[in-house]
């Protein structure tokens, strides 16, 4: 079942073409990784689902995407409510100057949640959901700060899961991290899956194979392959997707 | 497909009361009048700067228009005299431009040198430790109120000059020049040395390579590869001198007169103006349009020093 | 180039540096000399009752209350218009227009401000303020114009700490789904907040020295009361020590560096909460 259709999406950085004609769709309750070499705008597709480009000097974007089968690029659409749907978890870790606490409650409290006894709960709550509970749950008041650069990470986790979100976007989650945190959140994304749809942009070939359900390879703006993981890495029909993931190039 | 989306929506929002209306993930824009509201108000607060330049020029201009419909320009510009405050009345701007542009010389030999001087020995010369202790104090220097300096000029820098020079009156232009130069000093060095510091390490290094010594390659790369920005720090610094006012206002008298001799009694324009203001005048009295006269004077010597400042700047930035 | 030039010239380089060092010690020996003084000069005139007196003609009755109260004034009530304006400038300018020949024309014309002289905005303040809006010479008067006074530099200042505010942080905010006001006033400003603080600070520590403009604006040399709203007349610490200093007595002159103690440690004090503020925030992100 697809909760995001692609139709011809075309995207500019004034004259740049970075994105051309990109059409597919993206399962529900699924994980889809995005690989591709360096430059080839996964990047910038995935701030496409969910508008982050607007914020971009000089973006101009055609074409369609549905997500839900509405168009979230229609003129009288609420993008923060949209973003609040779809949330985002950056390359590098990128938590508030705050304390753990007031970065999960974040996203609660601007979308208007006062109650104490109810926000503790859900900062309870997301920070289980992201594998971080157990370690910070006496330090709550602590700043973010003195988190290690994995448990920084999984908090922006926590930071996005807070305000319940259908659809969870990644961008190289994991890339600016040491191997025993990037385990823990490829494991604490496999538990994810269960609820929520997930985008995950990746360099790392094994990790796509080992946690995404289909894959998208990009190349030079475009989508040269998009189907099953199995499908994608073990029998792709196109001569350049095997030469990449045969690490022939990129 | 909607109505799945929505169903999971309230499945997990158990969490999620606050929530009145949880619909679909693409909803209506709301009205936001918010942004509107927030970037006027920014708005208005960025043109009160706007608005203060408008109201300088116009307070200036209104008054000083008025002012000569009174005296004449010609004789604002050429009269020797400035008596506004007695009888035979004399409206000679010269008078007072003269201790000003007297006053501004003298701080500038006391200054210009000093700080390029310490400018070259911070870049230079210093390591990073004496860099760390000399900076902060001159900081200090820069941070203390010309209040406090006019007082130093008055009490400690004109006695000790009368000691040098006895028949030297307790009001005079050199104590106050010397004062008001090591007042901008602080302005001269750190400008200069930020100047001075951003020329390239490999222009150095190519002089140091060819067996030139320190102060070689101070004057011969550093000091021209840094000349505009060097330049625009003495003219920010002279503007300066020229608006100052508590200490020559302190120590250098009341006595506008035609003269570039140091050691007379001189008044500046800055000193003028409070000189009146310190006064009881009648708003509208010919008095009080002197110190809009005076200050249109002001106003467009210091324009034009910063002006050809910030220039000399734009030329220096583009060097690298 | 032969030996003995070789030397010469590395003992002219001994010397350039000796004549660099030596002039950079002036600034630093006069600095030494100027403080050493107004200690020797105003110590002894301090006690409880400086504090406490009003201005007197006998100088051993004169005291600072109503200049220390007036500059309190003045602080307190610039601080914030002050703040308000500068840091809504700079918010303007950062994050609210794309750059176009307006903000450019906002941004020289700040420049520009910068560098008028401050006697300069007492006339305005003279002309808009006591005639124009009839504040008379009141302490709001004096604040309005000490507002428009420091505004540059809290403009300049508020910019820097805005810029340094990195955007990641404001994307995080976004992508929760805030609005464009929302991440301003809960993730840029708070994160900019102390590096803005300490500009405002140093910014309001100019203010306290200023003398010249709330002479031309009407602040009184004498002045037997504290001024009990922003309606009243005032003095301030400056001003004072500037009518102790043009008497002609050895007394006042004295007294005149009792005060300039007061004004230094006042300063002193201002500053060094700045620098504590700069470094115990120092940017962590
Ligand atoms: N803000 C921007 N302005 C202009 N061009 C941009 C911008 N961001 C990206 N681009 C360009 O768009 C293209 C795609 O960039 P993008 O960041 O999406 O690539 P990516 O696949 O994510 O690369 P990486 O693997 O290195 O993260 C590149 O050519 C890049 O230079
Ligand atoms: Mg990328």
């Amino acid at each position: 079942m697809s909760i995001i259709q692609m139709k011809n999406v075309d995207l500019y950085y004034d004259k740049h073409h970075a994105l051309k004609n990109i059409t597919g769709e993206i399962n529900e309750r699924s994980i889809t990784a995005l690989i591709g070499p360096s430059g080839c705008g996964k990047s910038t597709f995935l701030r496409t689902l969910n508008r982050m480009n607007d914020m971009i000097q000089g973006v101009h974007i055609e074409g369609e995407i549905l997500v839900a089968e509405q168009n979230i690029y229609h003129a009288d659409v609420n993008v923060e409510n949209l973003r609040k749907n779809i949330g985002m978890v950056f390359q590098q870790p990128n938590p508030f100057p705050k304390s753990i606490y007031d970065n999960v409650a974040f996203g609660r409290r601007i979308h208007g949640m006062r109650d104490r006894k109810e926000l503790d709960e859900v900062v309870e709550q997301s920070l289980k959901a992201a594998a971080l509970w157990e370690e910070v749950k006496d330090i709550l008041k602590k700043p973010a700060y003195g988190l290690s650069g994995g448990q920084q990470q999984r908090l922006c986790i926590a930071r996005a899961l807070a305000v319940n979100p259908q659809i969870l976007l990644m961008d190289e989650p994991t890339s600016a991290l040491d191997p025993i945190s990037t385990a823990k959140i490829e494991e604490l994304i496999g538990e994810l899956r269960k609820q929520y749809t997930i985008v995950i942009v990746t360099h790392n070939m094994q990790q796509a194979a080992r946690i995404s359900d289909d894959t998208a390879f990009f190349l030079q703006g475009e989508i040269i392959e998009f189907d099953t993981t199995e499908k994608i890495f073990h029998t792709p029909s196109d001569q350049r997707t095997e030469d990449y993931i045969a690490g022939r190039f990129g | 497909m909607n109505e799945a989306v929505l169903k999971n929506a309230r499945n997990r929002s158990t969490q999620n009361q606050s929530q009145k209306k949880t619909s679909g993930i693409v909803q209506k824009k709301r009205m936001n009048r918010e942004d509107f509201v927030v970037k006027s108000i920014l708005f208005l607060c960025a043109m009160v700067s706007i608005l203060t330049t408008i109201g300088i020029v116009a307070v200036l201009l209104v008054e000083t228009l008025s002012f000569f419909k009174d005296v004449s320009l010609l004789a604002f510009l050429t009269d020797t005299k400035w008596t506004p405050l007695f009888k035979p009345e004399h409206f000679g701007i010269l008078a007072l431009l003269s201790g000003s542009v007297l006053i501004t010389l003298g701080a500038s030999l006391v200054a210009l040198p000093l700080g390029l001087m310490t400018a070259i020995y911070l870049s230079e010369y210093a390591d990073d430790r004496v860099r760390r202790v000399i900076k902060p104090i001159l900081e200090v220097l820069a941070g203390i109120p010309t209040i406090v300096y006019g007082y130093f000029a008055l009490t400690f820098v004109t006695p000790l000059l009368r000691v040098i020079s006895p028949d030297m009156g307790v009001f005079n232009a050199l104590s106050a020049s010397i004062v008001v130069g090591i007042m901008i000093l602080p302005m001269v060095a750190s400008l200069s040395e930020d100047a001075m510091v951003s020329v390239p390490k490999s222009l150095r290094n190519g002089a140091y390579s060819l067996g030139a010594t320190r102060l070689e390659v101070a004057r011969k790369v550093v000091v021209p590869a840094a000349f505009s920005g060097i330049i625009s720090s003495f003219v920010l610094a002279i503007s300066r001198a020229i608006g100052e006012t508590m200490i020559v206002t302190i120590a250098a008298g009341a006595t506008p007169k035609l003269t570039l001799n140091p050691l007379e009694s001189v008044q500046t324009m800055t000193a003028y103006i409070v000189q009146v203001s310190l006064g009881d005048i009648q708003h509208g009295s010919i008095e009080y349009k002197t110190i809009f006269a005076v200050g249109m004077t002001l106003f467009i010597l210091t324009f034009l020093i910063n002006l050809i400042a910030q220039w000399l700047k734009r030329r220096f930035k583009e060097e690298y | 180039m032969g030996q003995g030039n070789w030397r010469i010239r590395k003992i002219t380089d001994r010397f350039a540096k000796i004549a660099f060092l030596c002039a950079t010690l002036f600034g630093i020996a006069f600095l030494g000399v100027l403080l050493y003084r107004i200690v020797a000069d105003g110590a002894g005139w301090l006690n409880w009752d400086f504090f406490t007196n009003f201005s007197s003609r006998f100088p051993a009755k004169a005291g600072v209350a109503a200049a220390l109260v007036g500059s309190i004034w003045i602080v307190l009530l610039t601080g914030p218009i002050a703040f308000f304006l500068g840091v809504g400038t700079a918010l303007y300018l950062e994050e609210y227009t794309k750059k176009s020949w307006f903000t450019r024309l906002i941004q020289v014309n700040i420049h520009n401000l910068a560098g008028v002289p401050s006697i300069v905005y007492g006339i305005l303040g003279l002309a808009v303020f006591v005639q124009g809006l009839m504040l008379g010479q009141a302490v709001l008067a004096g604040v309005f114009t000490m507002s428009l006074l420091v505004l540059p530099i809290i403009v300049v200042s508020s910019q820097e700490a805005i810029r340094s505010v990195p955007q990641h942080m404001r994307n995080a905010s976004y992508a929760l789904g805030a609005s464009k006001w929302q991440t301003i006033s809960r993730v840029v400003i708070p994160t900019a907040l102390p590096n803005i603080l300490t500009g405002v600070i140093l910014a309001l520590s100019r203010a306290i020295g200023e003398t010249a403009p709330l002479v031309v604006v009407g602040a009184l040399t004498f002045v037997a009361f504290v001024p009990a709203s922003p309606m009243d007349p005032f003095t301030v610490l400056p001003i004072q020590i500037f009518n102790w200093t043009s008497r002609p007595q050895d007394d006042f002159r004295a007294i005149a560096a009792a005060g300039i103690i007061v004004l230094l440690v006042v300063l002193l004090t201002m500053n060094l909460l700045a620098v504590y503020l700069r470094n115990k925030y120092q940017k962590r992100y």
